[in-house]
């Protein structure tokens, strides 16, 4: 009996005269996932991967969690592919379903035939298949409307495959067909579950963060790669640039009003970030920011550090309340290091009452004070960078 | 090279340990409980180890239980002891600086419904004799005090304790929490008259992982872990022989204390002095503090801040303690001080090795930082 994993492609369907690069895109993201498991064939047809491992000893639990985080998968199922024979079949879906069998309390099953010379129809091949399950486990009830596990059959050219109830996918599109974006990181809750929701719509992502030792430690940067090393789970390999932000930072604070200090670091962030965004051909810029949640992401503050930049700046959590992104930074396993407390774009410059309604003639009037383009030539010039790669 | 000035937080092992170390682990590897030669031999290290510690408390080797280390030791004793005793009376007697080994254990017993004291130490950081006398009573069946305060260096009236506890009648076990006196104090636990006294090997140039508790003979404490026989069932499990050994090593290299801390007394005033000529640094340890252990705050820059600046030309201090992290220090808290001076202290903490050099180095750092780093408010 030999187990594969059937991965349905959603939302790739619906476009149209891409939907072939789409499909490659996806087979070809999945065979990278999956190469460090061992030999794997992996095809599309008919609206369905089929990822069949060549090696006896590849671990199929571990394969069937990979293919789940691979973006553009809606869903997918580990199945058992028998030879087109309708007694090997009910024979499979017995054995190979047993477990699963055994513990539910009903069932039904369906069939799929789109090999027109098997010669059972889909209604036949259900009822034996059926008949020989309720046989075989006799406390099990046949429940068409709502079972507990919905046995499926599927008679393909090459084969027969039998499988149970599937698993939901990452969902999304593939990457890299929504392009480059570059994504301002921070170590906080917010940013790097931005990060997963634009890779989630099949951007290829770029990582940006500012430092400013002796400010921020060695920890917090270290912090950071820690978590793009979990979406780099989702998103396959990062580059990361640091920025060196002390100088500034340090020179914000001493010719800017203190009440102004966030929303100029912020646009200073902007225009560094716009730079080295260029530099690596991203298209837009992503933050981590959500409406009114602190002074620097009022409407105010965001339309004030928007204007610094030509880029479109993608701000997937905009509409989300804190709840919902700890949420999601749960289910993606970034959470706990999120928590971390280390000093990231430090307290020591934070004002004591920041400015929330910022106007933007006075920030720019604030920060014609200072010169700062040798300072932004300067901290571009200086990012250091480093690849992150998915564990 | 870099300035270590982190003593309390850890100490390099010395070479003479690391090579006991590296002899135990390669060559006598046998289980100390095995019947066999290899085991006998290991064992013959072991009990070996169990005296050279025990001599240097003043202590029997049968008192001395091989713990993972400080934090081990004082959970054993605290948790152990209140346990032991509980049918004696409820109450526990201990301080609001104590290290969070011992304060977060007497919490824990709080829980469990122990009435629990946290005296507060005056103004100078010392827990007071008049305190002490007013919290414990007929119903105290646990007394934890530390020697010496790791963030300050304060040293704490141990040696009038158990005079207290037999006045007032309490049938109380007396916990001395010894980590950052050990190797720099003379230690006699007779004199001190203590039932349960905590050292950490990392502290004396010793192994991590490693430490003891003292048990005077006669005092029962229920264990923490349970197991077979190993260290009278007090604390089963294979022992650590490299870690113990290693333990040892450093233990035999303790040295004259007198003249040890002769010397440190006199870099304490050679640093002191250079760091309070900068503007605005203030002194948190008082004059008659562990000299082994200097905190100031220098009201301007961030702790953490002004550690990764001198992290820059290594020079290497705490802030506040380590243990800590980064959260307000509950010590400096329990002292009274205001936020800026609490959010900018500074501890540091020399070894018998340190040197002028050293100090020299850090001076000039902090003096750098405090000249060109953003100032909180």
């Amino acid at each position: 009996m030999k187990e594969i994993i059937l991965a349905k492609v959603g939302e790739v369907v619906l476009k149209g005269l891409n939907r072939k690069n789409f499909e490659d895109l996806l087979v070809k993201n999945i065979r990278r996932k999956l190469h460090p498991l061992g030999a794997f064939d992996v095809k599309a047809s008919q609206s369905t991967i089929r990822i069949t491992p060549l090696d006896d000893d590849i671990d199929m639990d571990e394969t069937a969690d990979k293919v789940g985080k691979v973006f553009g998968v809606v869903a997918y199922c580990r199945a058992c592919a028998v030879e087109k024979d309708i007694d090997a079949i009910k024979e499979a879906a017995v054995e190979y379903l047993r477990d699963t069998l055994e513990d539910a309390k009903s069932f039904k099953v369906e069939s799929k035939r789109s090999d027109k010379k098997f010669p059972y129809g889909s209604p036949d091949i259900s009822k034996i298949v059926g008949s020989y399950i309720a046989d075989t486990f006799p406390d099990l009830e046949v429940d068409v409307h709502n079972p507990e596990v919905t046995v499926t059959v599927e008679v393909r050219d090459m084969a027969a495959y039998v499988h149970a109830n599937a698993h939901e996918g990452a969902g999304g599109l593939p990457i890299p067909s929504g392009g480059r974006a570059a994504i301002l990181i921070s170590g906080g809750i917010d940013s790097p579950v931005a990060a997963y929701m634009m890779a989630k719509r099949g951007i290829e992502l770029t990582a940006i963060h500012f430092a400013s030792p002796p400010y921020t430690s060695d920890r917090a940067e270290e912090k950071v790669r820690t978590l793009l090393e979990i979406v780099s789970d989702y998103a396959g390999r990062i580059e990361m640039y640091t920025v060196p932000f002390t100088k500034i930072q340090e020179e914000i604070k001493a010719k800017c009003p203190e009440d102004l200090f966030t929303i100029i670091m912020r646009r200073m962030m902007m225009r560094v970030s716009q730079r080295i965004a260029e530099q690596h051909e991203c298209m837009a810029l992503i933050t981590g920011e959500s409406l009114g949640q602190v002074a620097s992401q009022t409407l105010g503050a965001i339309a004030c550090t928007d204007e610094t930049v030509t880029m479109p700046v993608f701000r997937p959590l905009i509409g989300m309340d804190k709840k919902e992104i700890i949420a999601v930074s749960e289910k993606i396993n970034t959470f706990e290091t999120s928590l971390l407390p280390y000093e990231d774009c430090c307290t020591v410059f934070t004002p004591r009452h920041p400015r929330t309604k910022p106007k933007s003639e006075m920030v720019a009037k604030a920060e014609a004070a200072v010169d700062w383009d040798d300072m932004i030539e300067e901290a571009v010039n200086g990012v250091k960078c480093t690849v992150i790669y998915p564990k | 090279m870099e300035a270590y000035l982190d003593n309390s937080a850890t100490t390099k092992p010395s070479p003479h340990a690391v090579s006991e170390m590296m002899r135990i682990f390669n060559d006598v590897y046998g289980n100390p409980s095995s019947l066999h030669g290899l085991g006998k031999t290991a064992e013959e290290e072991l009990s070996k180890a169990r005296n050279t510690v025990a001599a240097t408390l003043g202590a029997a080797a049968s008192e001395i239980i091989f713990t993972s280390g400080g934090t081990e030791s004082n959970n054993l004793a605290v948790l152990g002891g209140a346990r032991a005793r509980k049918r004696r009376g409820n109450k526990i007697v201990t301080t609001a600086i104590e290290h969070s080994s011992v304060f977060e254990s007497v919490k824990a017993l709080e829980s469990e419904g122990f009435e629990c004291v946290f005296l507060k130490p005056d103004e100078t950081g010392h827990i007071t004799e008049e305190a002490l006398k007013e919290a414990i009573d007929e119903n105290t069946i646990l007394v934890s005090v530390m020697y010496v305060n790791n963030e300050t260096g304060v040293i704490q009236p141990v040696d009038r304790i158990a005079r207290i506890i037999k006045k007032k009648n309490a049938p109380a076990l007396f916990h001395i929490d010894a980590v950052q006196a050990y190797g720099k104090l003379p230690i006699k636990v007779q004199k001190l008259g203590c039932d349960l006294l905590t050292v950490s090997a990392h502290k004396i140039h010793g192994p991590k992982g490693c430490g003891a508790l003292y048990i005077r003979k006669g005092v029962h404490i229920v264990p923490l872990v349970y197991g077979g026989e190993q260290e009278r069932k007090i604390r089963p499990g294979t022992e650590a022989l490299a870690q113990i050994c290693g333990f040892a090593a450093a233990a035999e290299e303790i040295g004259d204390l007198k003249k040890n801390l002769e010397a440190v007394k006199e870099l304490n005033t050679y640093t002191l002095n250079g760091l309070m000529k900068i503007d605005g640094v203030v002194k948190n340890s008082p004059d008659d503090a562990l000299p082994y252990i200097i905190n100031i705050s220098t009201n301007a820059i961030k702790s953490e801040t002004m550690l990764h600046e001198l992290e820059s030309s290594d020079v290497y201090i705490s802030s506040g303690s380590a243990c800590a992290k980064g959260k307000p220090s509950h010590v400096l808290t329990a002292l009274g001080f205001d936020r800026l001076r609490a959010d900018t202290a500074l501890r540091i903490s020399f070894s018998a090795d340190s040197t002028k050099e050293e100090a020299d180095r850090l001076i000039e750092g902090i003096k750098h930082g405090v000249e060109t780093l953003v100032r909180i408010k």
